[in-house]
């Protein structure tokens, strides 16, 4: 009962729980204590120069090239930095019509993405146009619901991977929307979209049993949120477990924190999405330990 | 801090269930912050040096001139036609015939966009590829659909019903003041039952965008992989300066 009363307390009530220090003294950092930094973007849409200063209200915001800047300041921080993007990094700028995606892959590869996921817009010059720019991409393209099979891209889009940062195995997976009735078919050909919330639930498992991942990230392009049933990040959370983040896109969602959502088996989720065109940077801490002792210091009774 | 939107969270991972898994790494705190990319930070010299051949080329194609306006065009310089969007439609008209008489042996026998699709004004003075751009920055492109009267009749009544300045071309509508429809035709006759008609438009209002409906069930779709917005700067190239009029062609009497 108590246990219950805490998580009210603390959780119920406005989702998060401020930086105070009854938080902060509960929280026992050892020598074991693993750091690993989450860097994300979405929806940058091509925008590769800073907006311009019009006077607009994005005016001087933006840019890849000072990104990477803040992205070498946080490394130089904790070197466990992984960065990763949630789709629709094609069209927007002449950049794309120009160059159709080389650069904004190259300069991706140049920051270090570690990976990314395919939204509707990348399919903008049909999927050949994407298979044509893997090339220029030295960061992993990752998607787990939609069959390639019969396409250009089958076995080029691997559904997941796993990355060690700091001794802490991280699963990184990808999540597409359906793209009938948003993308012309003659873009995506016999591109087949699956059900996201069968496909997660079954890559989760694998990624904590057989990948053994403390872990799990869903680079998720399906939209922060539907009024109707159409599946979203907040939904996907609630109906799956042992997602830890989910980093979402599409909607061109500004969110200041991350929403934190409840999911099946009663666990935190943290879904985020940091707008587009690169106006903002997501950043997100994750510490981990062994060590089980926090939750008993805290005296939650069991 | 003003310029971080600046937050930090923890949470003790409540995990009783499962005690046999307690060597495993658990997350005892996270942290979250968003933070703006603004013109406090740096460029970083050997990025911005990387991009520049790629700006710099696009902004040669973007600056060059390709027509010219003596006059502002706005898509809110009149209630059901004004000069941009006529200029648009009689643009695909003029442009898109060739290509689909070659390809079908038809031709096309009328225009339908949508005013939406306006995106941008063009200033008085040169028009460039930057212009074609602004107006159209979508990757919409040129279709043409077979449609039966019933079909026109249908987009008739839409467009008497949408009240806007959807642009069309070598057609007429005139309603009355309480909307109903006076006069319509296509290439200056009425619709005639028996007659197929070729209608131009973009794929995005073809597969049923702004609820145009009656583009979305055609007896024949041709596809002319024609963009609009290259539709546009050919039409810009052709015409050393245009100076399109606010007509007849939709009007209230
Ligand atoms: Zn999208």
């Amino acid at each position: 009962m108590k246990r219950k009363e805490f998580i009210q307390k603390s959780i119920g009530t406005g989702i998060f729980v401020g930086l105070s220090s009854y938080a902060f003294s509960s929280t026992i950092f050892t020598e074991n204590t693993k750091h690993v930094t989450i860097l994300h973007t979405n929806d940058v849409h091509s925008h590769i120069d800073p907006f311009p200063n019009d006077g607009g209200r994005n005016a001087n915001k933006g840019g890849v090239s000072r990104r990477y800047s803040l992205i070498q300041q946080i490394r130089k921080e904790n070197p466990n930095t992984l960065l990763l993007d949630a789709g629709d990094i094609f069209q927007g700028t002449p950049y794309f019509n120009f160059y159709g995606g080389e650069l904004e892959f190259k300069l991706m590869s140049k920051l270090g993405y570690d990976a990314a996921t395919i939204g509707n817009h990348d399919f903008d010059n049909g999927i050949d146009g994407l298979w044509a720019q893997m090339p220029n991409a030295q960061f992993k393209l990752l998607n787990a619901n939609y069959d390639f099979s019969n396409t250009v891209l089958d076995g080029q889009i691997k559904p997941y991977e796993v990355f060690v940062k700091d001794d802490v195995r991280i699963g990184v997976f990808g999540l597409g929307i359906e793209l009938e009735g948003l993308v012309n078919k003659k873009m995506y050909k016999e591109t087949q979209y699956l059900d996201p919330v069968e496909i997660a639930t079954d890559i989760v498992k694998k990624l904590k049993t057989e990948e053994k991942c403390d872990l799990v990230i869903c680079l998720s392009h399906l939209g922060y949120q539907y009024e109707h049933d159409k599946i979203d990040d907040l939904k996907l959370a609630q109906q799956t477990q042992d997602i830890d983040l989910i980093i979402g896109g599409h909607t061109h969602t500004f969110l200041d924190e991350p929403t934190v959502v409840k999911n099946k088996i009663n666990q935190d989720v943290l879904v985020n999405q940091v707008g587009w065109a690169g106006i903002y940077l997501g950043r997100i801490d994750f510490y981990l330990d062994k060590n089980t002792k926090t939750v008993k210091s805290a005296s939650l009774g069991i | 801090m003003k310029y971080f939107s600046f937050f930090l969270f923890f949470l003790l991972f409540l995990n009783c269930k499962n005690p046999t898994t307690q060597e495993s790494l658990q997350i005892i705190k996270k942290e979250s912050k968003r933070i703006e990319i603004s013109n406090k930070l740096v460029l970083n010299e050997e990025t911005e040096a990387f991009i520049q051949p790629y700006r710099e080329r696009i902004t040669e194609e973007m600056n060059t001139k390709l027509s010219y306006t003596p006059k502002l065009l706005s898509k809110k310089d009149g209630k059901y036609n004004t000069p941009i969007g006529n200029m648009m439609a009689d643009a695909v008209f003029e442009m898109a015939n060739p290509i689909y008489k070659k390809r079908t042996g038809n031709t096309i026998d009328a225009v339908i966009l949508n005013h939406g699709g306006i995106r941008a004004e063009i200033n008085p003075g040169d028009i460039t590829t930057k212009t074609a751009y602004e107006i159209m920055p979508f990757e919409n492109e040129i279709v043409v659909v077979k449609l039966q009267a019933e079909q026109i009749q249908a987009m008739f009544d839409y467009l008497a019903q949408a009240k806007r300045a959807h642009p069309i071309s070598n057609m007429q509508l005139v309603l009355s003041e309480d909307f109903k429809i006076l006069a319509q035709s296509i290439a200056g006759k009425p619709v005639d039952k028996d007659s197929v008609y070729h209608i131009a438009t973009s794929d995005y209002l073809q597969n049923g965008g702004d609820h145009m409906l009656f583009l979305t069930q055609p007896e024949k779709l041709t596809v002319l992989d024609y963009k609009l917005r290259n539709l546009l700067i050919d039409y810009f190239k052709k015409h050393p300066e245009i100076n399109p009029e606010k007509d007849q062609r939709f009007i209230e009497r």
